[in-house]
């Protein structure tokens, strides 16, 4: 992205990327039977991934691939139990960048725009609460509220002073951006920020977002069910599935030409929106699997048409296959078993 | 033609008991014939959820003011007396929901609440009911379905569970079928296997399906004919293909051209309808639309537009659309 709007905090250059999230790994805890053994969600299971600076990192997935719990492990709204994160060359945590300045540096915007506001703040205190608890006078911070209300396109002079039930789905998410961006982070985690909304506000949102990206040299994490959304938006695509990265790479790789047969299942599975050649069959059959008890080996292959013998044994390993673009999958691992895969 | 399974003439609905009514249905007038599938296409608070309970009276109706004419299957819904209701709902006309997990019942098994329903209506006992509940269960393609009659809907996904909604709602060979954004709350690969389970089930059926949806992906894939609903009217309607590639009225058109879909640039930005839905207790006159039209002239400020026929089966309410077609 535009080198003129490098931040005065980066440190690694460029090239750096702005986090790197090593072997991230959660596990929940859930009442077992009496006599069984206690059972475990094996929500994130060792997920690698970097961001790569001013870039959006788009993740899709179904519902327990384990994307919102990895959103909240970043931000440490939730402890991971394993794993490292190392925001722009500094380890986050003990030792290296102090977590305070990582959350400062780092912020998220949730899916539920009303959840995510306290009913009994203004929209402009609600702003200008982070800046406050960060140090900033609170005239200097209400100040920078009604700034960035009105670039998110809500004119302070009306809405400043309104409390979240007085707004509409659409305007309450952009006050959720402004409150994100009022302690200029550099690093924007979108939960399903869109979802919510409806189709002709959500467009307006997703042009609002690239807007900020471009003018205050942002990074998205950009997560969502909408691969069309996703796919606008993102320069790269994760694809997760039941707790682990089944692929990554450039978002035209992994919806054109995508390598792991799950990442292609769902982008067969988007409506067609032509009336004329609609979907005849389904890329997959079933729901996806219970994460208290993934498949063995790759956990994939109860519902994957090319499933052989050694993907129940063998979990594969996330390996590139391209140029940023990494899959995991025995098919792409050479001399892994399977039949499609080269030897070794 | 034949006569329609469903017609329904200038339905309005307001909801009363907040400070001023809310109108959240103004003038529906829309017919179905057997076999056909429908789909009313809106945002929220357009007023397609409202319609559609309406066609079942599931508003509350100490509350709701319903003026117009229902019919289904020759029926008068609006004159049903209570018992007539009962027999009325599921028979003839059924619905499934968009949570399943809400719709049904979670302290019966599946297999239990769909018998009971087969043989509340027809006279038959429970072990009959049980059969034709496993019957219907290998019909929605529920896998080892004679374990799954015995589970209790928490035990399920949430497709499967959907699947038995869609059990239950067929329990009673209903002509109509009434579907309030059956996927929505599914994931992506699973709403796929439902919708072509509809489609499937209406053809083999004969079925008529009004079908709920905000999302036009998913009328595509479903829908012989769209209504598009702004405001509780609908703006547009016709044949899924005339929509798509013909869309005449200045919402749809917004519509369709603000979806992010692959072929855009990178970088490129979205067109978007400016504002945003309006107020159902304060609705402008004339035109809803004319607030957020970039085509709006004074007059759509004040009149409201009727509906005008520009293509067989496509009607269009806007006062413009004899110029429009030209842009």
């Amino acid at each position: 992205m535009s080198s003129a709007l490098i931040s005065p905090l980066d440190r690694g250059g460029p090239a750096q990327p702005l986090l790197t999230v090593r072997g991230l790994v959660k596990h929940f805890a859930v009442k077992g039977s009496v006599f069984g053994a206690k059972a475990v969600v094996r929500a994130v299971d060792g997920v690698d991934f970097e961001i790569l600076k001013g870039e959006t990192l788009g993740v899709v997935g179904e519902s327990g691939c384990g994307k919102s719990t990895t959103a909240r492990l970043l931000m440490h709204l939730i402890a991971p139990d394993a794993g490292t994160l190392i925001f722009d060359g500094e380890p986050v945590g003990t030792g290296g960048l102090a977590m305070r300045e990582f959350r400062r540096q780092v912020q998220m915007v949730f899916q539920d725009s009303y959840a995510s506001l306290n009913p009994r703040l203004t929209v402009e205190a609600s702003i200008a609460f982070g800046p406050q608890v960060h140090g900033i006078a609170t005239r200097a911070a209400i100040d920078r509220a009604h700034g960035l209300l009105d670039r998110v396109g809500l004119d302070p002079s009306r809405f400043a002073s309104r409390y979240p039930h007085e707004l509409s789905g659409g305007q309450r998410q952009r006050v959720n951006i402004a409150r994100a961006l009022a302690l200029q982070p550099r690093l924007l985690i979108l939960d399903e920020a869109v979802s919510a909304l409806d189709k002709s506000v959500e467009a307006q949102v997703l042009n609002l977002l690239l807007d900020l990206k471009e003018e205050f040299g942002l990074t998205y994490l950009f997560i969502s069910h909408d691969l069309n959304v996703v796919r606008f938006m993102s320069d790269r695509v994760a694809v997760m599935y039941l707790g682990k990265v089944a692929e990554i790479g450039p978002s035209e790789t992994v919806f054109d030409k995508a390598a792991h047969p799950y990442s292609a299942a769902l982008t067969r599975s988007m409506p067609s929106m032509d009336p004329d050649n609609r979907t005849e069959e389904a890329p997959i059959a079933g729901d996806p699997p219970n994460p208290i008890n993934p498949p063995s080996g790759c956990r994939f292959h109860t519902r994957c048409t090319f499933a052989e013998a050694p993907c129940s044994a063998t979990p594969p390993t996330l390996a590139a296959v391209g140029i940023g673009h990494k899959v995991s999958c025995l098919m792409h691992e050479p001399g892994s078993g399977h039949s499609k895969a080269a030897a070794s | 033609m034949s006569a329609p399974i469903v017609k329904v003439s200038n339905l309005t609905v307001s909801f009363l008991g907040g400070p001023s009514p809310i109108c959240a249905v103004n003038g529906v007038d829309l017919e179905l014939e057997a076999g056909e599938t429908y789909a009313l296409l809106g945002e929220s608070g357009s007023g397609k959820s409202v319609t559609l309970r309406a066609l079942m009276r599931l508003n509350p109706e100490k509350k709701t003011r319903v003026e117009g004419s229902i019919l289904v299957g020759g029926q008068d819904v609006m004159a049903l007396s209570r018992t007539e209701l009962q027999a009325f709902r599921g028979k003839t006309l059924s619905m499934v929901f968009q949570e399943p997990a809400l719709a049904l019942d979670p302290v019966y098994t599946l297999g239990q609440q769909i018998a009971e329903a087969v043989a509340i209506h027809e006279g038959v006992s429970q072990a009959e009911g049980r059969k034709r509940a496993l019957e219907l269960f290998e019909r929605v393609r529920i896998p080892s379905p004679e374990r799954r009659l015995d589970a209790y809907p928490h035990e399920m996904s949430g497709g499967m569970r959907q699947r038995a909604m869609i059990a239950l709602a067929l329990a009673c060979k209903p002509q109509v079928l009434l579907a309030d954004e059956p996927t929505t709350a599914l994931d992506a690969t699973v709403q796929i296997q439902i919708l072509l389970l509809l489609r499937e089930l209406q053809r083999e059926l004969g079925l008529a399906i009004i079908f709920v949806t905000h999302d036009i992906g998913v009328a595509v894939e479903v829908a012989d004919r769209v209504a598009v609903m702004y405001a509780g009217r609908i703006v547009e309607t016709g044949s899924v293909r005339d929509l798509i590639r013909n869309p005449s009225h200045p919402y749809t058109i917004g519509l369709l051209r603000s979806r992010a879909d692959g072929a855009l640039q990178k970088g490129a930005r979205l067109e978007t309808i400016p504002g945003s839905p309006p107020d159902l207790a304060n609705l402008p006159p004339g035109c809803p639309f004319a607030p957020r039209c970039r085509f709006a002239i004074d007059a759509c400020q004040t009149t409201t537009p009727e509906p005008v026929t520009i293509r067989d089966g496509q009607i269009v309410r806007c006062l413009r659309v004899g110029e429009l077609e030209a842009v």
